[in-house]
């Protein structure tokens, strides 16, 4: 506006990645020479800018993909940068060093920046006290800083943050800067409503599925339709008669078609004439399982742990329970079916679409396409979705090779069926648990898995708590590509073994909340070995969810209660799944929730993911499986494969924080470990009847 | 290639494009209006819901050359402001996970209300047939109550 000043300088904040995550912070200086800058921003480092008509904008540094960063991360810049939340701008930050670890996978995008990011919104804020303290000519330590403004209180005056911009621009950046005391934390630990909430509800363009570019076209890509195959060749004779057919480009072991609009390129798409060859082992899902159980039945060569000893405690004269679990493969479906925005033209490429690692696909279109990283720009939409499928960065670096080829900007959707027949899926498992019992006691504990891929094991919970504790997991090679699925390990690991621990507390008739803490209490008192958990936190949960569900007390008749517990990511979560038997057949009705995930940032994103966590479990254990036949996948879209309506969905999911002031822990993933036990030891209270096979739809 | 002449969002628009291009692409891709998503193509997930004469469709198994004089309403024209009781609520419980699906779920939500204002559970069971992939069913609900309460079918 016309208040700007004459005087033209601007900062910049180097930051770079020092151990454990957090940031060095230098400055080089522009100085007011430079014709470029015109007005007097002030950028104290790469997360914040203030202009002098005080707009705010505030960079999240991790991508969006629905797990609420976008909102949470700058609120805890905003929280020691002292503005108000509502008049603040935030923008998703594109690939650059400045930014660090770009990446949203582990649940670590909160934990990870948590105290980094308070004190880049600290550092801005102490520079423009001293900006307002040397323009009101009274000492710093008189004036303090609130809602976007900095206030002497002796004399009354008050100056906004775009006022003192340009001033605290010039100034110099303090190394060591005071963080608040969390108890006057005003946003932190607040509910704040998701900061695109208004485009979100009227359909504004958000997404990468959105992006429209002069000059651009449309592709879909003809890939391989089963794991094994590879092109032989093909025919475009039939696409190139239909409208709107631009370009037919045949990609590595792929045709693109590129046309002028979505329906005109999948048309193209699917009236080429393809044939594929054999490049490998065709393999199908009835083939896994077999080799699953007869692996099972030996002993896995690799151990994870191993105290006391189990097989001494598994004679005849004892009484053992011996249950096998198998889970299946599932697919990521992300809402957004995979696209990808590309202009790679005159050794430069612009990329801009979904993926939760833009620096490792920065590095492989680099290698790929033989151009200088630094020419490589990759900007970030809001993401319909992730849970990990996008933590391989094949859809960003195939519509560079395609936009590369065609040498024109280039949008590559892909169909459903298309992202479907080709992700890094969740490998299936199958488990097999053993105890042993005497006199009434859980003498020995053995639990033996193999999976898809590699195996996987934990150390977590119960071990730690027993004298006989073995922990053993083997993998099955295979072509198919496996991946991370949210909660990798856990997502399945988490129901066998409540799932067991559930059968454990029948056979022992001990209650199953009430066995739980007696093996806590144990953990703490005589641990057996190292522990890798805090016995009083999972108490702190199983506690307080046994309190929130009635636990224990007499239920409505036609109601039933199961119980779970697991720790991932450094969060103790316990669940109650309530079941009602409405005309005989069983409906989740509601599910307890508590959870110790150390401070909350955002109370409404936390309690969405929390909640959408156990319905995303829920869902995937009753109705989920992908089926392998012969490479090819057998559920190809939503008609057999299966999520949630509605009317399967709980009524209410309520959910309690442990109050706490430690660092965030994650909260994306934890909660759906072990809602599927929850859920399969509810449906043993309702029916009787076990279920140790996922779906439990078919079973 | 045919031209078709159609009624969005209360305004006249047209669009040239093979008879048999789902209502979706010519949304998306001719007119710009964004909105509307895609998720499956297979009229399962309620990504691509509009109203077609206040009633809820699957614009992407939808052909365009079946739209005739049929009024289309997507996300975009739901309100003038962003403003309409579904969207309100929605706003107001902070519905959104992803996001992706939710302008389907409000379009199907806002149907609803408007042939049944006071809709129950059981009703929104029935109703509510749309896929969310993040699980925001519950805050959902929620807010088609709310948005009852006001009166959801006002405009
Ligand atoms: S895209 Fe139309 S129902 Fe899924
Ligand atoms: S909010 Fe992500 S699919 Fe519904």
């Amino acid at each position: 506006m016309s208040t700007i000043p004459s005087i033209s300088r601007r900062n910049f904040l180097k930051v770079s990645a020092i151990a454990g995550g957090g940031m060095l912070v230098g400055f080089s200086m522009i100085d007011k020479a430079d014709p470029a800058l015109t007005a007097d921003e002030f950028t104290p480092n790469a997360y914040i800018k203030i202009t002098p008509n005080g707009t705010i904008t505030l960079m999240a540094p991790n991508p969006e993909i629905g797990q609420g960063v976008k909102t949470s991360l700058p609120m805890i810049i905003a929280e020691e940068l002292c503005v108000d939340w509502q008049k603040i701008n935030v923008e998703i930050a594109a690939l650059d060093a400045k930014y660090g670890n770009q990446v949203a996978g582990g649940s670590g995008s909160v934990r990870g920046r948590f105290e980094p990011l308070r004190k880049v919104g600290a550092t801005a804020k102490t520079m423009l006290v001293t900006a307002a303290a040397q323009t009101l000519n009274v000492p710093a330590e008189e004036c303090h800083a609130e809602n976007g403004s900095v206030i002497h209180k002796a004399s009354g005056r008050k100056l906004s943050y775009g006022s003192l911009a340009s001033k605290a621009a010039t100034l110099p950046v303090p190394s060591d800067v005071k963080l608040k005391d969390p108890k006057d934390f005003k946003i932190i630990g607040t509910r704040v409503k998701d900061i695109d909430v208004k485009k979100i509800i009227t359909g504004k363009p958000l997404f990468g599925i959105d992006t429209r570019r002069e000059g651009m076209l449309f592709a879909v890509v003809a890939r391989s339709p089963a794991y094994g195959k590879k092109l032989k060749s093909f025919d475009d004779t039939e696409t190139r008669k239909l409208t709107g057919i631009k370009q037919v480009l045949q990609i590595k072991n792929s045709v693109a078609v590129l046309a002028t609009s979505t329906w005109a390129a999948k048309k193209g798409r699917d009236a080429l004439s393809l044939e594929w060859e054999d490049a490998g082992k065709l393999e199908s899902t009835a083939d896994h399982d077999a080799a699953f159980l007869k692996m099972l039945s030996k002993k896995a060569p690799d151990t994870s742990r191993n105290d006391g000893d189990v097989e001494a405690a598994m004679t005849a004269s004892h009484q053992v329970l011996d249950v096998t679990y198998t889970t299946p493969v599932v697919s990521h479906a992300q809402m957004e079916p995979l696209n990808f925005f590309a202009d790679v033209r005159n050794g430069k490429a612009e990329l801009f679409g979904p993926t939760q690692v833009p620096g490792s696909l920065r590095s492989q279109v680099a290698k790929e396409l033989n151009i200088a990283p630094e020419n490589i720009s990759i900007g970030l939409p809001r993401q319909g979705g992730g849970f990990g499928r996008k933590l391989m960065p094949d859809n960003g670096v195939e519509a560079a090779l395609i936009s590369a080829a065609a040498k024109c900007p280039v949008q590559v959707q892909w169909t459903r069926e298309d992202d479907m027949q080709n992700d890094f899926y969740r490998p299936s498992a199958a488990f097999r648990y053993r105890a042993s019992f005497e006199n009434g006691n859980l003498l020995a504990w053995h639990q033996s898995s193999v999976w898809l891929n590699r195996g996987n094991n934990s150390d977590t919970y119960p071990a730690g708590a027993l004298q006989n504790f073995r922990a053993e997991s083997q993998g099955l090679t295979t072509n198919i590509p496996m991946g991370y699925w949210r909660a990798p390990g856990h997502n399945v690991l988490g129901f066998a073994a409540e799932s067991f621990m559930d059968e454990v507390c029948h056979e022992l008739k001990k209650d199953p909340v009430a066995f739980r803490l007696e093996l806590m209490e144990k953990a703490k008192q005589q641990p057996v070995g190292k522990i890798s958990y805090d016995p009083d936190k999972f108490k702190s949960v199983i506690e307080l969810v046994a309190a929130m569900s009635n636990w224990g007390k007499k239920q409505a008749p036609g109601t039933f209660l199961g119980f779970s517990t697991w720790f991932s990511f450094n969060t103790y979560i316990a669940e109650v799944v309530e079941l009602k038997i409405i005309s005989g057949k069983p409906r989740v009705h509601k599910v307890y929730c508590a959870v110790n995930c150390g401070k909350v940032v955002n109370l409404s994103g936390a309690e969405n993911q929390i909640q959408g966590a156990i319905i995303d479990g829920i869902g995937h254990a009753m109705l989920t499986k992908i089926t392998f036949d012969k490479g090819a996948v057998v559920e190809t879209n939503f008609g057999n494969y299966r999520f949630l309506r509605m009317k399967e969905t709980p009524l209410d999911v309520v959910v309690k924080f442990v109050p706490s002031e430690a660092p965030p822990t994650g909260l994306g993933e934890p909660a759906l470990p072990p809602v599927a036990a929850a859920l399969a030891n509810a449906l043993f209270a309702a029916t009787g009847k076990r279920f140790r096979k996922m779906p439990f739809d078919e079973a | 290639m045919t031209t078709f002449k159609l009624s969005v969002n209360n305004k006249e628009m047209s669009a040239e494009a093979d008879a048999d291009t789902p209502l979706l692409w010519i949304l998306r891709d001719h007119l710009n209006l964004v909105g509307t998503k895609y998720g499956c193509g297979v009229a399962q997930c309620g990504a691509c819901t509009v109203h077609i004469n206040g009633k809820a469709i699957r614009s992407c198994l939808y052909p365009v050359s079946a739209v005739g004089n049929n009024k289309i309403v997507t996300i975009e024209g739901l309100s003038v402001n962003g403003d309409h009781p579904v969207q309100q609520a929605w706003e107001e419980f902070d519905v959104a996970q992803c996001g992706y699906c939710q302008s389907g779920q409000i379009m199907a939500a806002a149907a609803l209300l408007k042939r049944n204002p006071k809709p129950t559970d059981t009703d929104i069971d029935a109703a509510m047939t749309n896929i969310c992939r993040c699980g925001t069913h519950v805050r959902m609900r929620k807010a088609i109550h709310a948005a009852a309460g006001k009166g959801g079918t006002a405009k």
